[in-house]
């Protein structure tokens, strides 16, 4: 097996969210190994990118290529538009290639789901713990570059002009690629984007960027209450399914209207103790007794 | 070719838009028919007036279309008909993982299994000779690392089409049983005449290398092979059925030793038994799901043959799951927050409201086939044995697909269900396609939109409501309204997509963190451009809304008792 990519035999893998562009990058790069006159295979799984799950673009080159896929180990870079993706797909990353990150972090909603605790799902922005796994990371915050160059959409451009510093292939074949296939309008803020991304130098780059988006909100740590709350029901001012209100509002889906009509708390322990039934019984029925509030 | 038509559908939706991008001097009619049937119809009846045509669907549309393909293989056509089914090992985006070829067996037409995009190109055009040359409809059939792949395609010349006739000829067209039977036995002395085909056909190619390692294989399988075992000697099937008998058993003379390596079910491996040829498959190959490089190197280890060690990898960090979530703002997430609410059982169907199964909405409990929600709701309520209202939700596109036609029954029958028609005003999921209520053809013409509120009233419904699904309260009203209905109520909510095929970008909201009390009311609406910030309210975590992403749906805010979230200050329209 070959060091690294040469002009002759490559394995790019694209990884990224619906939306940022990873099947035109690819398709771009694809054209790029073209024009150099290698075959190329490209395969993507996007089916459900749109709805913003995750978009891979497996792209090889060589004098004749066979399987389209890149196997786990074998990419001699991975280009990832999205912090989480990248991680993501480290495991496909041969070790000692280079791994092209965007330091910018779509969180998925499903990553705010740990409401008791307050854990977050998402993981943290550890450049330095990676760097020490890959060796050759390049971290930069692709989103703030493409929107100082006038179009956050050119993100993956961005991207792309750090990989082309990798890639063997001439200037002209990258220029050429870029604008057929980016949308004509946008091709100067492209082509900008693509010279920042490829001005970026390393290692200095992945450090000064990470400390530059290293205080973007969402703390990893969990507050870690810990405690469900607990709701004392006055029965005799509550006027059941003629109302239910508090059935209806409460965000953890915890309380329920019983067959004689009392309310009961179903899921005492995914009470986060928020307070909108409180808030919204019109009979003053219900109070919240929290005590991860008290304990203050 | 003259004709094409197909129903959207992954991953064999690309195949009729690329049809139309390359050919914008519209020599071929495309078009999105409403559902796979009668795209197969339009295309039996072109090919029987003597024009090519191809019908292109998924796997599981072939299923829809299946009583036209079945008795097609009777008829047969005039000109070449070409149905290609998409298969999706591994369910990237099905409800199932069918094995297509054995439709092939099934119909007795003759199957074409491309690896790449250069065969997907070159056998379609010889799936077009071939089908001409014996009379018969051919199944090409793709998997998605074939369908969703590019590659380098040299084009060939094609040859001018003959001129379009339609010719008389019931005894064979018309399939009364007199007449059926004659043509079923055409049909068996054809598969005599195939079977010496494919015993010299091109397509089906022996590779000797390495005798003592023998592979039959299709489709993109075989690429997997020769990447990880390039020294095997290789048996590559491109026209898999009728099977090559002969060739096989040649083939296994050549070779040590012999395995099949195909995806998903052990066809050809049952075949190379039927010829009387000992060989092994399956017990070294998973049956379901997608194979790869790495999965057939394990096989071929398991096998006891040489096959590549793993590679060194760096291990799997942690990460967040990112499963396909509803976009912000759309339009189907307020009516199942109503749903669950009310306590109904919600019969689902195929699109990307099927999302609304998973958490935070999920508001769905069963979802099987296009089309099929009506008929279960119907079945659910009829089992007398669901605690809540039965309610089926479908999309706009998959009621005119198969959902018409049940609830015709439903109002005809009395049942008391409640329809929701989840109207969007186009094919969402596989990335906005137009179909007969959108207004406007593949190609982007001017069309008639069907009036979906009058024609359920035709089919029998007498309470049909539009609503506003922005409109929470009134989303949750006359829902409450329609299941106190006794028969069969429908309603239609009116909001548009708000990705195709026009960006629906409004004024975005923000949240107010002073008065934010992090209820977390908002996060159950599953919406992408809420999540958690760094404030913190007595132990719970505080919102925000990412402008850049927000619609101004506005539903959030609705559902804020606080009051918390309002629109961002200082917006002057989008960049």
């Amino acid at each position: 097996m070959s060091a690294g990519p040469s002009a002759a035999r490559g394995n790019i893998l694209l990884v990224g969210v619906g939306g940022q562009g990873v099947v035109l990058a690819s398709a771009i790069v694809a054209d790029v190994a073209l024009r150099s006159g290698a075959d190329v295979k490209q395969s993507e799984v996007h089916g459900m990118s749109q709805r913003g799950g995750m978009v891979s673009s497996h792209l090889r080159y060589g004098p004749a290529v066979a399987s389209p896929l890149i196997e786990a180990g074998q990419a001699d870079v991975v280009v990832a538009t999205e912090w989480n993706e990248g991680l993501r797909a480290l495991p496909y990353l041969r070790p000692g290639a280079p791994l092209v990150v965007n330091l910018h972090r779509v969180v998925p909603p499903g990553a705010c789901r740990d409401r008791l605790a307050g854990r977050f799902g998402y993981p943290p922005l550890a450049v330095d713990a990676l760097a020490r796994e890959v060796g050759d990371v390049r971290a930069c915050d692709a989103l703030a570059i493409a929107r100082r160059v006038g179009s956050p959409r050119a993100l993956n451009s961005v991207l792309l002009g750090v990989l082309a510093t990798l890639l063997p292939f001439p200037d002209a074949a990258w220029r050429a690629a870029l604008a057929a296939h980016v949308p004509r309008g946008s091709a100067p803020a492209n082509e900008r984007a693509f010279e920042a991304g490829r001005a970026l130098r390393w290692p200095e780059e992945t450090w000064a960027q990470a400390a530059a988006a290293g205080p973007a909100p969402n703390g990893n740590e969990g507050l870690a209450r810990g405690v469900p709350a607990r709701l004392a029901v006055t029965e005799a001012w509550c006027k059941g399914r003629a109302c239910g209100i508090c059935v209806r509002a409460c965000p953890e889906r915890c309380l329920a209207l019983d067959a004689r009509d009392r309310l009961v708390v179903v899921r005492p322990e995914a009470c986060t103790g928020c307070r909108l039934c409180e808030l919204l019984c019109p009979d003053f029925a219900i109070a919240v007794q929290d005590a991860c509030v008290e304990a203050r | 070719m003259r004709v094409a038509a197909g129903y959207p559908g992954t991953p064999a939706t690309e195949i009729l838009q690329t049809l139309v991008r390359l050919d914008p001097d519209r020599r071929v009619y495309v078009e999105w028919s409403t559902n796979e049937k009668v795209a197969l119809d339009l295309a039996l009846g072109a090919a029987m007036g003597g024009a090519r045509a191809l019908a292109a669907m998924k796997h599981v549309g072939l299923n829809v279309a299946a009583d036209t393909f079945m008795t097609a293989a009777y008829t047969g056509a005039r000109a070449g008909l070409v149905i290609v089914s998409a298969d999706d090992p591994g369910m990237h985006s099905s409800q199932n993982e069918q094995d297509n070829r054995l439709f092939a067996r099934f119909a007795r037409v003759p199957l074409l299994e491309p690896a790449d995009s250069q065969e997907a190109h070159d056998f379609t055009l010889l799936a077009f000779e071939l089908g001409e040359r014996f009379d018969v409809p051919v199944l090409v059939r793709s998997t998605t690392r074939v369908s969703h792949a590019r590659g380098v395609v040299r084009r060939a010349e094609v040859a001018a089409a003959r001129a379009p006739r339609f010719e008389r000829a019931p005894e064979k067209f018309v399939m009364l049983p007199g007449w059926a039977r004659g043509r079923h036995r055409a049909l068996l002395e054809r598969l005599q005449a195939l079977a010496a085909e494919v015993e010299e056909s091109p397509l089906n190619r022996v590779e000797l290398r390495d005798r003592r390692f023998g592979v039959v294989t299709s489709g993109i399988v075989y690429h997997y092979v020769r990447e990880v075992l390039p020294e095997a000697s290789v048996l590559k099937l491109g026209l898999s059925y009728p099977f090559p008998t002969r060739l096989v058993r040649r083939f296994a003379a050549e070779v040590e030793r012999l395995l099949v390596v195909e995806e998903l079910e052990p066809y050809l491996e049952a075949d190379v038994r039927a010829a009387g040829v000992p060989v092994e498959g399956k017990a070294y190959f998973p049956r379901d799901g997608e194979l790869s490089p790495d999965l057939v190197a394990r096989g071929l280890e398991r096998a006891g043959w040489p096959a590549p060690a793993p590679r060194p990898r760096h291990a799997a960090p942690a990460t967040a799951g990112r499963p396909p979530v509803l976009c912000p703002g759309c339009p189907h997430v307020t009516p199942y927050l109503a749903l669950r609410q009310m306590g109904a059982v919600v019969s689902g169907d195929i699109g990307c409201y099927t999302l609304a199964a998973m958490e935070p909405l999920r508001a769905m409990d069963t979802t099987v086939a296009m089309g099929s929600s009506i008929g279960m709701a119907a079945g659910l309520a009829r089992s007398g044995g669901a605690a809540g209202p039965v309610v089926a939700t479908i999309g706009d596109s998959t009621f005119l697909h198969a959902g018409l036609p049940a609830l015709a029954d439903a109002a005809y029958n009395g049942t008391r269900i409640t329809v929701v028609i989840l109207d969007n005003g186009t094919t969402a999921m596989t990335g906005g396609q137009a179909h007969p209520a959108s207004g406007v053809t593949i190609r982007g013409d001017a069309a008639p939109a069907l009036d979906l509120p009058a024609l359920c009233r035709a089919l029998g419904s007498g309470w049909v409501r539009v609503v506003d699904p922005y409109d929470l309260a009134g989303t949750r009203l006359a829902l409450a309204e329609a299941v106190a209905q006794r028969g069969v109520s429908v309603v239609i909510t009116n909001r548009p997509c708000v990705e195709m095929p026009v960006k629906v970008r409004d004024h975005p909201f923000a949240v107010d963190d002073a008065a934010c009390t992090a209820c977390q009311a908002c996060m159950n609406l599953g919406c992408p451009s809420i999540t958690w910030s760094d404030g913190w309210h007595t132990g719970r975590r505080k919102v925000q809304i990412d402008a850049a992403t927000c619609t101004g749906c506005t539903v959030c805010a609705q559902t804020c008792a606080p009051g918390a979230i309002v629109p961002l200050a200082g917006w002057s329209g989008r960049a």
